[in-house]
Parts: structure tokens; C-alpha cells; sequence
């Protein structure tokens, strides 16, 4: 006998991957996510979109920027917001993700917003809840709502991305972002170069239609340069995957005379400055890190508003649908 | 079939088994329809038209009958984690299997690494066990890769061989040394083989997969640089040794080679090495696709095809890996490796690889019953006149879906899911009925 059941895999519609969405459900994310724009601009910051509607962000792994980003989305669009640290909460105390999820459950949530330093939390978590959910980054496998804000920000700077070449550079195996973009850029028609030192490589990477170099040269021909942390936790001594950071910035750290004025700079945060970014790329004008931000919140807004705005009958729960900006409502 | 095995006190087996297709390459039977005698648990009798007043009749017709499988590589958790699995329910999944002898690692809490240990395994087992049960010792005290066990008192205590699987051997001089002194005991040494520096860590195969799901790779040369390295200790030293697990194109190339050069080397692989790939890693489930070694490529799955087909690899082995359900509702990287497949083997095997034509069933039997028997110095079983019964009847044209409850005490079936050709409904281990198929009418 089994108390709790694993669910059949839910009808509800979930972010978990990159691959779940399409290039029309992209478009529609994006030009929703447009829609919110005018919101960041007026004095009363909020719609009662969302109103009555709750959402959960159940953080296991630190955030600043993702679990930030979720909490002011969802309060933008006037949903109930909750959030939940795994320091502090009953995981501390040894309770299972399984258990976690469970209890919370109980408490109806519309969406759960999960990080995990485990790839594959997101699909156990849709095995015990009925609220649809986003995946805010899980191991090294996704970061899908990175994926769309990044796609947005270059949308927004270059006013589209099919054509586009886009050079993403550093440690591409421990990268989920590195994961989700190479799947949203060339679902959106970018072409995209990965470059970094060969241990950092992921083998058979090649298999996901991307270029690979081990040449920072190789960025100059790129229309945006991608840059990603290099995770000092991992470059410990004796890791060996290069032979230290000094090296590492001296070869592949994006530095002004590597950059071009017309090239666009990005980077998912954090940074660290000197190592794979110069502090004068990650302030000059190519540099999009802040809008990168910004992008995020309108980005997240559009996520959660596109779960949990009704279906169309026609095309049933599972079905994504094309949806009009929203208008411009006001809290009353 | 060897004194070696332990199985249960049960009555012996008195039945007349009529119009079955008899398999057995080794007796000369290409599915001839025969009626097949056991009386007081050995085979009495193989003819037509056979009746005999005091045994039960069983009718066979349309069924198939085979020599029981023989099952080198399971995991019993017993003793310290029964209730992942014990020597009750691990030998009834064997049963309902149709195996008719296992031999299970020693990786247990404690380890057995010491002739009390084993001693008490084998009691367990004579009470217990519902199919013959054999039990390796460890290579080393503690399976910690530093100080041989007593190989003498411990074959001398009845075991079946000696293994640290779920670890390798680290240390070469060590390997050796186990070599060399295992011979006063004529027991074969069988393992692991994974370099830890290349391997530990490792989630999944390495490779396009991998790279996409971003799970650490354990590379096939983790496998195959250890395949290489102690066959050419076993060809210095001139020993016999069974590789656990194959999984790589590599280790078989390895294997290969070595057997041209004379080594007296046995290997086995997996049903789900033969069956899948490291593509159901997609599914991030960890109850049917995580364990050690990895699926892998569907070139490597091809290349262990091959080399079952022809020989180099000589046995299948379930590794048959028990594990609580709640240690497997975890994320995919947070889950330990294994999974269960005794009661799955044969028609996974059937489904996947005799019924598309890639091995022919004949060769399929003779490696999943004589080919490992011979492996560790057991009987083959076979149907021949004058044996033990050791057999099992098989309807083939049974599709069934694979799901709980199961005879193991643990669910993280492989196949969980999968809809199967085969289905066991009689198997007779050690002369005794070990299993009968229930058929509940609705």
C-alpha cells in the first residue's frame, strides 16, 4: 500500500525545461512580457491580475537575482506570495523534497517556484502537487526563465535574435544556463559558439548544433558575447580543470581589447570581476548585466501569467496558448 | 548442482509435465512437443504419450519449456537491509524469474568477509531460500581494497567466490596478490571494474546526453581501462576471472582480445544494458534508469549485443540492486544506483533482443543458464534425463506490463512500465516448485 502515490504525470502545464516550449510559446512569452513593460513605468507599479492566486518560491540552493525576481513578479500581478529557504525550514531537520512538497502542497498553492542543487528536483516535485511549476534552476541541467529573460534582453537591444551569433564563454560543464540558452538561441534561429578550456567542454556538447572553440579569439566574430561565472567553489586546488584562476583570466577572461563596440556583453551574475569578465566590459556600454535584470522581472511576471490565465477550451489544459498583452488594469 | 548452493528443505517435485516445447541446445531439443516426468525431483522420464498415476499432471501445451537460468550477479541486501530485500523475497523474484540458482554479492552490513558471517547466510538460506542461493565473500577485509580475507576457511565455509563489487579493486599489487593466493581455494575471483579517478561521481554515461542534461559523465573508460589492466594481470598470473557488468564497446574489445590470448576470462552483462540506452536518462527517473555502470551509448549497446551473440560476453546477470522506495523518490542526482530485475530478465531479453532477431533464442538460454553455471563451476542445468529438476515453463505469447506489486521487497524495477513477451508460470529449482504463476480470474 502506498500512502502517496506518485501522480500520473500532470495535465497542468509547467516550465521545467527549455525544451517543453516552442518557438511560438516563446514569442508569446516575450511579447507578454513586453505587454508589462508600460507597468514598470507608472507610479502604482502593480495589476489585480493575479489577485487571490498564490505562489510559492521554495529556494534550496542560494539566489539573489531568480528568487528576488519571482517574489516581485508575482506581487506585481497581486498574487499571494510565500517563499521558503531550505535553511531554516524542515529540511534542516532531514525532511525529504518528497515530504516538503507534500505539505505544501496542502496549502493550494497555484505555482511552486523550485531551485535545487539536484537536477531532476522539478520533475519530482510535479509527481506530488497539483499547482503547475516553474523550475528556477536545478543542478546543471536547466535555468528556462534565465533562458527567456536573456533572449529578451537581446530581443530588446538588437531587435531580434533569428541570425543572431552568439559566443557563450567559460565553464560550459557546470553551467545549466550554459544548457538552457544553447537550447533557447537555437530554437530562436541564433547560431551559437562555445568557448572555454577544453576540461570545461562538456564531450559530445557538439550533438546540441553548436560550434565549439577553445580560442577566446573566437568570440570577435560573435554578435553577442556570453560570459559565464567561473565557479571558484569548483576551481579548488586540485580540481585541475584549469590550472588556476590567473591563468584562466589570461586566456579566456573577456577583456576590453577583446570585445568590439558593436558586440554585446552579458552575463547571468554573479560576476567575478577580473576573473572571466574585466571590470570595464562589465561596466562599458556594450554591457547588458543590469537590463539583464530588469528583463527578468517583466520576464517572470509573463511566465506566471501565461500558467495561470485560463486555457483556451479548444486546446485543452496541455495545450500553450497565444495570448494578448494584458491590458493596462490598475489596483483600485 | 553444486555444494555450493543452499536452498530451503521442500518436498520434491513429482509432476508429469505434458505436450510442452522443449529448448535445450545442450540435450539436442529445438522445441520438440514432449511430455517431461519428475519424480521425486529429478527428471524420470522424456517421451510421448507418458502418464504416470501419482504425479500431478500439468498441461504445457502451447507453452514453452527451458532449462532454469542461472543468475551470477544479485544483490539479497541480507544481512543489514532486509527490508530492501532478504533471502525469502529475493529468492522468490529469482523463482518467479525462472532462475533456478543465484549467487549473491557480498556487500552487505557487515560485509562478508569472514566465515561467522557466511555461516549464518547459509542457515538463513537453508530455511529460506526457494531457489538454490550461492554467496560470495569479499576480496578484501571490509571490502576496503587493504587485506585479503581468509579465502581458505571461507571456501572451506561454502563460498561461491569471491567479489568487492560495488567497488573495484583499487590497488594492481593487491589484485595480484588475491590472484595468486585464491588458487588454493579453486574459487574465481569477479570484479567491479571501474577506476574510481575517472569514474567517481559519474551520473550517467558520458556523452551527448550527458552533456545535454548536465549530469556528470562517468566515461566508458572508467570500465575499460580497469578491463584492461587485470586482464593482463590474469594472463601474467594465468587466472581464471569473471568480469561483472560489462557495459562499454571498449571492455568488450578488451575481452575479446584477451580470449584470443588464451586468458581464461568469463564476462557478463545486464538485461538493461541490452536493452537500453543512455537516451532513457531523459526521463530522469531514478528507479528505472540510474545505476553503476551507466547505460550507455547505442553503439556500446550494439557492440554487447554482438558479443553476446557470439560468446565473448558468456553470461547475462541481472545485478539485481534492492533499494527503498523513499532512498529512489529523490532527485535523479541525490538517488543511489541500482535497480531490480530478477522477475524481468528473461522477458525483457525475450521481448528486446529474440523476438526483433538480434540473438536467437537457443543462444539466449545457453546464456542465461549453462554459460554462467559453467562460469562459477556449477551443474548446467538441463533438460536431460536423470537430473535434478532445474526448469521452468514459459508462455511466450504473454504480454504483460511490468508493474507492482512485485515478489521483491523494493520497486525500483528497470523495466517498470515496459510491456513484456514471456511470462514465467512454473519453475522448478533444486527439484522442489519454486513458483507457480497465479492466475486471478475477475
Amino acid at each position: 500500500m502506498e500512502l502517496y502515490p506518485p501522480k500520473t504525470p500532470s495535465q497542468r502545464r509547467h516550465l521545467i525545461s527549455v525544451t517543453d516550449l516552442a518557438r511560438p510559446d516563446v514569442e508569446r512569452l516575450l511579447d507578454t512580457a513586453e505587454g508589462f513593460e508600460s507597468v514598470m513605468e507608472r507610479d502604482v507599479k502593480k495589476v489585480p491580475t493575479l489577485r487571490g492566486r498564490t505562489v510559492m518560491n521554495v529556494f534550496f540552493e542560494s539566489s539573489t537575482r531568480t528568487s528576488s525576481s519571482f517574489e516581485l513578479a508575482a506581487k506585481r500581478l497581486s498574487a499571494d506570495t510565500m517563499s521558503l529557504k531550505a535553511s531554516g525550514s524542515s529540511v534542516d531537520k532531514g525532511e525529504s523534497l518528497k515530504d516538503t512538497i507534500l505539505t505544501l502542497s496542502a496549502y493550494g498553492p497555484d505555482v511552486i517556484v523550485i531551485r535545487h542543487a539536484q537536477a531532476g528536483a522539478p520533475e519530482l516535485v510535479t509527481r506530488y502537487t497539483d499547482a503547475h511549476v516553474v523550475n528556477a534552476g536545478d543542478g546543471k541541467h536547466q535555468h528556462p526563465t534565465q533562458s527567456l529573460l536573456d533572449l529578451y534582453t537581446i530581443r530588446r537591444a538588437l531587435g531580434h535574435v533569428d541570425g543572431l551569433h552568439v559566443a557563450i564563454v567559460g565553464d560550459i560543464l557546470h553551467s545549466r544556463v550554459a544548457r538552457s540558452n544553447i537550447q533557447a538561441l537555437t530554437l530562436m534561429g541564433a547560431r551559437v559558439t562555445l568557448v572555454g578550456p577544453p576540461p570545461l567542454i562538456p564531450r559530445g556538447i557538439e550533438a546540441m548544433g553548436v560550434d565549439v572553440s577553445h580560442d577566446i579569439g573566437a568570440i570577435s566574430a560573435a554578435d553577442v558575447v556570453y560570459v559565464l561565472r567561473m565557479q571558484r567553489e569548483r576551481m579548488l586546488e586540485g580540481a585541475n580543470y584549469v590550472p588556476n584562476l590567473r591563468e584562466y583570466a589570461a586566456l579566456w577572461g573577456v577583456t576590453s581589447d577583446r570585445v568590439r563596440p558593436s558586440q554585446l556583453v552579458m552575463h547571468p551574475g554573479p560576476m567575478n570581476r577580473g576573473v572571466e569578465i574585466a571590470p570595464e566590459v562589465a561596466d562599458g556600454v556594450n554591457s547588458k548585466v543590469v537590463d539583464q535584470v530588469r528583463s527578468g522581472l517583466v520576464v517572470r511576471m509573463a511566465v506566471l501569467y501565461d500558467l495561470l490565465t485560463e486555457p483556451s477550451p479548444a486546446g485543452g489544459e496541455a495545450a500553450l496558448r497565444v495570448v494578448a498583452a494584458p491590458a493596462g488594469q490598475e489596483v483600485a | 548442482m553444486s555444494d555450493r548452493l543452499f536452498q530451503r528443505e521442500a518436498p520434491a517435485a513429482d509432476l508429469l509435465i505434458s505436450g510442452a516445447r522443449l529448448h535445450d541446445a545442450s540435450c539436442g531439443l529445438d522445441g520438440a512437443q514432449l511430455d517431461v516426468l519428475i519424480t521425486g525431483g529429478r527428471i524420470a522420464e522424456i517421451g510421448e504419450s507418458l502418464s504416470d498415476g501419482s504425479a500431478e499432471v500439468i498441461d504445457g501445451s502451447g507453452l514453452a519449456m527451458l532449462p532454469g537460468l542461472v543468475d551470477p550477479h544479485v544483490h539479497l541486501r541480507t544481512p543489514g537491509d532486509e527490508d530492501e530485500e532478504d533471502i525469502a523475497s529475493g529468492t522468490r523474484a529469482a523463482a518467479a524469474g525462472g532462475f533456478v540458482a543465484i549467487l549473491a554479492m557480498p556487500n552487505t552490513r557487515p560485509v562478508v568477509d569472514s566465515a561467522p558471517v557466511l555461516g549464518g547466510l547459509i542457515e538463513r538460506a537453508r530455511e529460506q531460500a526457494a531457489v538454490p542461493t550461492g554467496f560470495f565473500a569479499a576480496i578484501t577485509a571490509g571490502q576496503e581494497g587493504r587485506t585479503l580475507v581468509e579465502m581458505g576457511e571461507l571456501a572451506a565455509r561454502g563460498a561461491a567466490g569471491f567479489s568487492d563489487d560495488g567497488r573495484p579493486v583499487e590497488s594492481a599489487g593487491l589484485l595480484r596478490r588475491a590472484l595468486q593466493y585464491s588458487r588454493i581455494t579453486g574459487l574465481k575471483l569477479t570484479l567491479h571494474e571501474e577506476d574510481l579517478t575517472l569514474g567517481a561521481g559519474g551520473q550517467m554515461h558520458e556523452g551527448a546526453v550527458a552533456a545535454e542534461l548536465g549530469l556528470q559523465g562517468h566515461p566508458s573508460i572508467a570500465e575499460s581501462v580497469m578491463v584492461a589492466r587485470d586482464l593482463l594481470i590474469a594472463r601474467h598470473e594465468a587466472s581464471p576471472l569473471h568480469l561483472c557488468h560489462i557495459s562499454a564497446a571498449e571492455s568488450v574489445a578488451e575481452i575479446r582480445r584477451a580470449k584470443e590470448l588464451g586468458v581464461e576470462v568469463t564476462a557478463e552483462v545486464s538485461p538493461h544494458h541490452l536493452c537500453l540506452t543512455d537516451e532513457a536518462v531523459r526521463s530522469l527517473d531514478p528507479n528505472t534508469c540510474k545505476m553503476n555502470p551507466p547505460l550507455r551509448s547505442a553503439e556500446d549497446r550494439a557492440a554487447l549485443i554482438e558479443a553476446l551473440a557470439d560468446g565473448t560476453l558468456d553470461s547475462i546477470a541481472t545485478d539485481h540492486a534492492p533499494h527503498r522506495a523513499q532512498e529512489k523518490e529523490v532527485p535523479f542526482e541525490a538517488a543511489p544506483n541500482g535497480v531490480i530485475g530478477l522477475e524481468t530478465a528473461f522477458p525483457a531479453v525475450y521481448t528486446n533482443l529474440v523476438v526483433p532477431g538480434l540473438v536467437p533464442l537457443p543462444v539466449i538460454v545457453e546464456r542465461m543458464s549453462a554459460g554462467p553455471a559453467r562460469a562459477f563451476g556449477l551443474d548446467p542445468p538441463a533438460l536431460r534425463v536423470g537430473d535434478v529438476a532445474n526448469l521452468a515453463l514459459w508462455n511466450l505469447d504473454d504480454s504483460w506490463r511490468v508493474e507492482p506489486p512485485y515478489a521483491s521487497r523494493s520497486r525500483n524495477a528497470w523495466c517498470q512500465g515496459h510491456t513484456l513477451q514471456g511470462r514465467c508460470t512454473l519453475t522448478v529449482a533444486g527439484g522442489s516448485v519454486a513458483h507457480r504463476l497465479v492466475e486471478v480470474a475477475l
